[in-house]
């Protein structure tokens, strides 16, 4: 099958690659790349867990193929610290956002792009802005409470 | 919240070990494994719910890129799904093979594996194999499965009859008699129990690693029980056990759904070992919706005869459990899991249970979280609140009359349990104050008062449940086949660090930290020092592994008596070295002190670094400071609450909007309470799914209509509140922890107090239920149904 050039930066670090057309960004990250901090957690876009930011952005990268990260910048859950934790990493830990873990790093990356949006998300716009990212362990009370948590110590940082 | 490392950590809410690797990606779910030369599976599955293969020609797919081998049922040697819980002597119990010889049972039933270089190069290859089916009837009613002439699953069975088994306590004819002389009467309900499919958020996936020279072969597999995977992968594959090594490294939720020995374990434990080559299975979501077991889907026929106070004597419980097409391992026992459980909290004089396994031409059901009990809490939750509503009482008042006092424990149930310990009084007062009970019925007067259009309605749950499976010998009397001990081993090192080795199988429930809770208390080492070895059967050969809230009621009390056991041999070589008698040391912050000395002391550090050298050590004492504990409970643990849930259900469009939902629970002794209220919180949630989301659904031919997650209603934050949740302490007296076990309360309790506050909603308008899940067009159709009916009356 033919292959098509990509170069894509990811968590800091240039990679180039010759991929299948079809192949998913989820898959060039986890099986190409050995960024398995990624996880796959359905076949419909509809779950989330394998959310990362494309230049910026949070995307769901079993919907985006890795063609289309051509150029782009990615950030998976392995570079969302920066010598110290994100803020949103900080808080699932204190407020106990996480019990299994796997939808953790899509969670975390869409709050990560929900505050960058919005601040000071009140519980209704948290919930909203995570509708697309499902969690079967913690009913998600936690990880409201993780998010606000996160929103107060970035306000408070930034002032 | 910080930890205040001068008390006891057991009860405080310490952060999780476990999270620094998972908020960080640094994480080992069973698909990120790489090995050399893997090979990746692809399962082809029927297209249909039931047919006959007349012919199977897998080769074509040998010429696809990529495809290295293709194998079908006649390759696997025979090997296939066990069931380990022969509920009746006469059980019917077909064969399982790992993939279908002949017949295909379900739509997904497994026909053939490709072998590829890649993941994607095996998926392409499937559509290259050659099946002719011939349709078979699809069996897709339990009742009409069960009348005579009917289309069988197994033909060669004679019936869709898997057993019937009853549990009777006390006389129900001579009790309803009773209760008809003096005045009362009886409720006849059916409810139904619609299919779930649990949704763990990590798919399955297995990797096997065979090593020719030594016949071994290391299984990585996403299951809640390595230690059971690796018994019968080998009694079903012929590999030798000690041959077999089983990792569930980091495992994302299980619920029950992980709980078994699956056929793609077997599959690829038998390609790996036939090519010599890693292989690895994963499978995609919508193949788990048909590969991966179902939950629930039971019709339960419940009847209570009651004195015309409301006091109810006798109970009659007739239940169809439906199998699904095959039996995977505890499939049969889930009923009887709940058998013990329609009684409740409640002190009736009589019992009679009854349950019908069928089976279908449906996915395999088993254990969902919960397992019997959520269904039973269900029935008599809301059967009496239909009675409090037939006798005009308020459904808290009702269920009071009926309940077993504080001062009644310990108390043995019509069921034959004795339940050790509780105060139903206590939950429910603080849960009532919580919600505003009075203030949210004086609201809903009012509102049904003035002909409000969204009505608010109240749901009352009190619940209890067993946990801590299991005694073994309650199992060998339900003919379980195997035990339900759970066994741990502290080991503390030549530098004073610890290894705490579980049998517990974690998967989001935080074991690593609450066992080292417990193993620094008992041992009076940091917390930081203590490293929890689990789920690997090379590193913890012994375990039973995790399910029905039991990990912490017995796997736990494991850790403690080991970790006790070390500082009791520690206490002998502590008290030869400092000349004195193992009864004149005390024992303090992981410190032994001479009593009536000061300074003759020494730290259980310097004690473990004695043991290593072993240079001086008393007679009799063994080198090494390790001990092992292996505990079998005499008795199931009993935690119990009250949860309390308000809706507002707009009458003109069926929409369902919980307003606020309060959950006291009482597990006795906690050991994180944040933890804890976690997993209340997911409980919660997943009884909320099934009250108002969720459901599994098949069309005529059966197929699986709910096939993805774009069709199968599973609730996001957007679609749940905050919860309130509280705790009342009325510790168990069966364990020396106190402790209860909480991983499956939440289910238990909310799903009834959701469905019993939709139809608390909808008495005035003449409902009196409503089918789960509660979604719009189901409540909107039941307010229309009794408006024809209460116009035709």
């Amino acid at each position: 099958m033919s292959t098509v050039h990509v170069s894509v930066k990811v968590d800091g670090m240039d990679y180039e690659a010759d991929v299948e057309p079809r192949r998913l960004l989820v898959h060039f990250l986890r099986d190409d790349l050995g960024r398995t901090g990624t996880p796959i957690g359905c076949d419909t876009s509809n779950c989330g867990a394998c959310t990362v930011l494309l230049d910026g952005r949070s995307v769901k990268s079993c919907s985006v193929l890795a063609v289309q990260a051509d150029g782009a910048e990615v950030t998976t859950v392995q570079g969302l610290a920066n010598g110290t934790w994100h803020p949103v990493q900080t808080a699932f830990h204190t407020e106990h956002g996480l019990q299994c873990g796997y939808c953790t790093p899509g969670m975390m990356l869409a709050a990560v792009d929900l505050l960058g949006e919005n601040p000071d998300p009140s519980e209704q716009e948290i919930r909203s802005g995570l509708e697309g990212n499902l969690c079967r362990c913690t009913g998600y009370v936690n990880i409201v409470r993780a998010v606000q948590a996160a929103a107060a110590n970035m306000r408070g940082a930034s002032t | 919240m910080s930890v205040d490392t001068g008390a006891k950590l057991v009860g405080q809410s310490v952060m999780r070990k476990e999270d620094a690797r998972l908020l960080t990606g640094e994480t080992t779910w069973t698909d990120n494994i790489q090995l050399p030369g893997m090979l990746h599976l692809a399962v082809l599955r029927s297209p249909m719910a039931h047919a006959r293969i007349d012919r199977l020609d897998a080769s074509p797919a040998l010429a696809r890129p990529g495809v290295v081998a293709v194998f079908t049922g006649a390759d696997m040697g025979g090997a296939g799904v066990p069931c380990v819980w022969p509920v009746t002597d006469d059980m019917v119990a077909p064969a399982f093979p790992a993939l279908a010889i002949d017949e295909v049972r379900f739509a997904g039933d497994a026909v053939a594996v490709v072998v590829a270089q890649s993941r994607y190069q095996a998926a392409d290859a499937l559509e290259a194999i050659d099946v002719d089916y011939t349709p078979l009837p699809p069996v897709l009613d339990m009742e009409a499965a069960l009348a005579d002439g009917a289309d069988l699953v197994h033909s060669d069975k004679g019936t869709n009859k898997c057993f019937y088994w009853e549990l009777n306590g006390g006389d129900y004819a001579a009790a309803k008699a009773k209760a008809e002389a003096a005045g009362g009467a009886v409720i006849h309900r059916r409810y139904v129990q619609q299919r779930l499919i649990p949704n763990a958020m990590e798919p399955r996936a297995v990797v096997c690693a065979p090593m020719a020279a030594t016949g071994e072969i290391t299984v990585w597999s996403a299951t809640q029980i390595p230690h059971i995977v690796r018994l019968l992968l080998a009694l079903t594959t012929g590999i030798p056990e000690h041959k077999i090594r089983v990792i569930a490294p980091d495992v994302g939720g299980g619920f029950g759904s992980k709980l078994d020995l699956y056929r793609e374990e077997i599959i690829a434990a038998v390609v790996a070992g036939k090519l010599g080559r890693p292989v690895k299975w994963t499978e995609s979501r919508s193949e788990g919706y048909v590969a991966t077991i179902h939950g629930r889907d039971q019709i339960q026929d419940i009847e209570i005869a009651y004195a015309p106070d409301g006091t109810v004597l006798g109970l009659h419980v007739e239940l169809l459990a439906d199998m699904g097409a095959y039996l995977q391992i505890i499939t049969p026992g889930i009923p009887l899991l709940g058998a013990f459980m329609y009684n409740s909290i409640y002190k009736f004089e009589a019992l009679h249970f009854g349950t019908t396994g069928v089976f279908s031409t449906k996915t395999p059901t088993d254990a969902y979280r919960g397992a019997g009990r959520p269904e039973a809490t269900f029935a008599i939750e809301r059967i009496m609140d239909d009675l409090a509503a037939e006798l005009a009482l308020d459904p808290l008042v009702l269920r009071e009359r009926n309940w077993i006092k504080h001062e009644e424990f310990p108390f043995t149930t019509i069921a034959g349990l004795e339940y050790d310990s509780g105060n139903y009084e206590a939950a429910t007062a603080r849960a009532k104050e919580l919600f505003g009970y009075d203030d949210l019925r004086a609201e809903q007067q009012r509102r049904r008062a003035s002909g409000d259009s969204v009505q608010l309605g109240i749901g009352v749950s009190t619940f209890t449940e067993m946990c801590g499976l299991a005694p073994s010998r309650i199992l060998s009397a339900l003919k379980y086949v195997a035990g339900g001990w759970e066994t741990s081993t502290v080991r503390v090192l030549p530098t004073g660090k610890v290894e705490v080795v579980t049998g517990t199988s974690p998967h989001g429930q935080g074991h690593v930290t609450a066992w080292s809770q417990i193993a620094a208390d008992a041992l009076g080492i940091p917390f930081d020092d203590i490293q929890v070895i689990h789920g690997d059967t090379k590193m913890a050969p012994n375990g039973m592994d995790t399910y029905g809230s039991r990990s912490l009621v017995v796997g736990g009390i494991a850790v403690l008596n080991a970790a006790e056991r070390v500082v009791e041999k520690a206490r002998l070589i502590a008290a030869h070295q400092l000349e004195c008698d193992p009864g004149d040391l005390d024992f303090e912050g992981g410190v032994f002190k001479v009593r009536g000395t000061p300074g003759a002391e020494k730290a259980i550090q310097a004690v473990a670094f004695e043991a290593f050298t072993a240079h001086d050590l008393p007679d009799g004492v063994e080198p090494t400071l390790v001990a092992d504990s292996t505990v079998d409970p005499n008795v199931f643990s009993y935690p119990h609450g009250t949860h309390l849930c308000a809706v507002e259900v707009d009458t003109e469009t069926g929409a369902v909007k919980i307003r606020s939902y309060v959950a006291v629970d009482d597990i006795g002794n906690v050991v994180n309470p944040a933890i804890v209220e976690g997993q209340v919180h997911g409980g919660i949630a997943q009884g909320i799914g099934q009250a108002l989301f969720e459901e599994a659904v098949y069309d005529a031919e059966g197929n699986l209509v709910t096939g993805t997650m774009v069709d199968y209603l599973l609730p996001s934050a957007a679609d749940l509140p905050d919860f309130v949740t509280e705790r009342t302490v009325t510790p168990a007296t069966t364990n020396a922890l106190g402790v209860k076990g909480v991983g499956e309360a939440g289910t238990i309790a909310s799903t009834p107090a959701v469905v019993n506050a939709v139809v608390d909603a909808l008495r005035p308008a003449g409902v009196g239920n409503v089918a789960m899940p509660c979604s719009p067009q189901t409540v909107w159709r039941a307010i229309e149904t009794a408006k024809r009916q209460g116009g035709a009356a």
